[in-house]
């Protein structure tokens, strides 16, 4: 479903990706680490086709983003939700119009529909109440949890998360991950989670890609990684576990 | 010429090779932005309700600091008209001396600069924030133009906005010279109105309302490039969005005046 070949970026001469390729099967549901500043969130903004490779390509179902353009590109991000790190609410509308913000302008449901379609989707994530409210009055967790509302109401076939559990306190973030996973039960789509919650998130995905030196070091299950004897991401699933 | 002279020299043609190149690339892509703006005004569905939510937000908001700024700059050149026309015993000129000024050029660039300094820098800070939020990577993601979003309805918004205003400084500061002119130093009523009736022509406002839609293009390509690229041009964050909002009012003044110079020089 997605396939990332040789992909290659740099910003100022430091070079991020170089030369990293990943491949995620259709359903599949991977957790992408490694340390801070290693390309994670950059390497999830070319699956998604906001950022473009110096080189290298990114082909989802078959069609590499680097070549769509125009309504092409659009039909592909019509299948594809994004979870921004921050949430990326529209901070000017109420969780309910952030909510129904992608029906009202992609769709041509009524009112009723959309209503009952957002209500639905603001219940599954615990938001019942807060619909009138703006993303400045609601906590981090919530804001997390109005974005994923957001990001699953058109019911997307791909879905990417740029670190969905940071800034939250662990049993929030374990809320949000367990999220997570029973909207994959109920939408089968394809995951990307970039994240640092080690080993929680083991529990939700079917394999572990560590990024390092903008490449992909370690690619496997869970207990694969777990056990792996590689110094490197013995260091770092140790340390990120004890933290 | 030793080699390590010529290499010296080589290395600071270099750099300022790179810095005017680098230059070069920001005004093709803030030309560009203008013409993707431009092009996106003509391609439906227009956001119809974000329109007028921006007229209201440019033109409403932006009336009783117009009423202000109309009527003190009318005031003194009331003043200031009746002073130096009065050393040649031409005040009854007083009338079109305010008149052409203000509907000719003060109307125009006083309210192009007023509704820079209100609405066009919250453009900026709006859609810096919006920027370094990713709330218009969250719109592209949606498959969502931003320029449709963000731009096309304060263009229209602006274009339709700032005529209206200038007319209004006009009116308002014509009045201020009334005020001054006839009610306080003495010119009649008529020769006030009358003089300013004979000596102006509809060429003259109409001179005013082409300056003003270009004044009014000019503050929304430059605030709402500055915060579209806040984070490419001016660095991330709060200080960012802060240096891209001081940019584009000050690049908006500057632009303003000069347009208004090749305006009245070429044009008219």
């Amino acid at each position: 479903m997605i396939k990332v070949e040789e992909l290659h970026k740099s910003f100022d001469g430091n070079e991020v990706l170089n030369g990293l390729t990943l491949e995620v099967k259709k359903g599949e549901v991977i957790a992408l680490i490694g340390g801070s500043g290693c390309g994670k969130s950059v390497l999830l903004k070319h699956v998604a086709g906001l950022m473009k490779p110096d080189r290298g390509c990114v082909i989802v179902d078959g069609k590499d983003l680097g070549t769509l353009r125009g309504r092409h590109l659009v039909q592909l991000r019509d299948r594809l939700g994004f979870l921004f790190q921050g949430g990326a609410l529209f901070d000017s509308l109420t969780v309910f119009e952030n909510v129904a913000f992608p029906l009202k302008e992609k769709t041509k449901l009524s009112d009723d529909l959309i209503r009952e379609r957002v209500f639905r989707e603001l219940e599954r994530v615990s938001l019942s109440g807060s619909e009138h409210k703006y993303p400045s009055q609601i906590s981090g967790g919530m804001v997390k949890r109005a974005a994923l509302a957001r990001a699953l109401v058109m019911d997307p076939e791909i879905m990417l998360f740029d670190e969905p559990t940071t800034g939250l306190d662990p049993v929030i973030g374990n809320a949000i991950l367990n999220l997570i996973s029973e909207c994959h039960e109920r939408l089968s789509f394809t995951g990307v989670i970039v994240t640092h919650a080690i080993p929680n998130v083991f529990h939700i995905v079917d394999r572990v890609a560590m990024m390092n030196e903008g490449v992909i070091r370690s690619d496997g299950t869970p207990e694969e990684l777990m056990s792996s004897s590689d110094p490197v991401v013995r260091a770092f699933v140790g340390n990120e576990g004890a933290a | 010429m030793t080699t390590s002279a010529k290499l010296a020299c080589m290395s600071i043609v270099r750099k300022f090779g790179g810095i005017g190149l680098e230059y070069l690339y920001r005004i093709g892509v803030m030309g560009l932005f203008l013409v993707k703006a431009f092009f996106y005004v003509f391609i439906p569905p227009l956001k119809l309700i974000r329109i007028v939510r921006r007229i209201h937000f440019i033109g409403f908001q932006s009336m009783l600091v117009i009423f202000l700024t109309g009527c003190f700059t009318g005031m003194v050149l009331g003043f200031q008209g009746y002073n130096s026309l009065s050393k040649f015993g031409s005040e009854a000129f007083l009338g079109p001396m305010v008149g052409l000024s203000l509907v000719k050029e003060l109307g125009p660039v006083f309210t192009a600069l007023v509704v820079t300094g209100m609405a066009g820098s919250a453009m900026t800070a709006e859609i810096g924030i919006m920027r370094i939020t990713e709330q218009i990577d969250a719109l592209e993601l949606m498959g969502l133009n931003p320029y449709r979003y963000l731009v096309v309805p304060n263009l229209l918004a602006i274009i339709i906005s700032l005529p209206l205003l200038t007319a209004i400084f006009d009116v308002i500061g014509i009045f201020g010279g009334f005020l001054i002119g006839v009610k306080l130093l003495g010119v009649g009523t008529g020769t006030y109105f009358g003089e300013m009736a004979s000596y102006m022509a509809m060429k003259d406002i109409v001179e005013g309302v082409y300056k003003s839609l270009s004044f009014g293009v000019i503050i929304v390509w430059v605030c709402c490039f500055k915060g579209y690229y806040t984070g490419v041009f001016t660095g991330f964050g709060a200080e960012g969005v802060s240096r891209a909002t001081i940019q584009a009012v000050v690049l908006s003044f500057v632009l303003i005046l000069v347009w208004d110079y090749f305006m009245t020089s070429l044009l008219f």
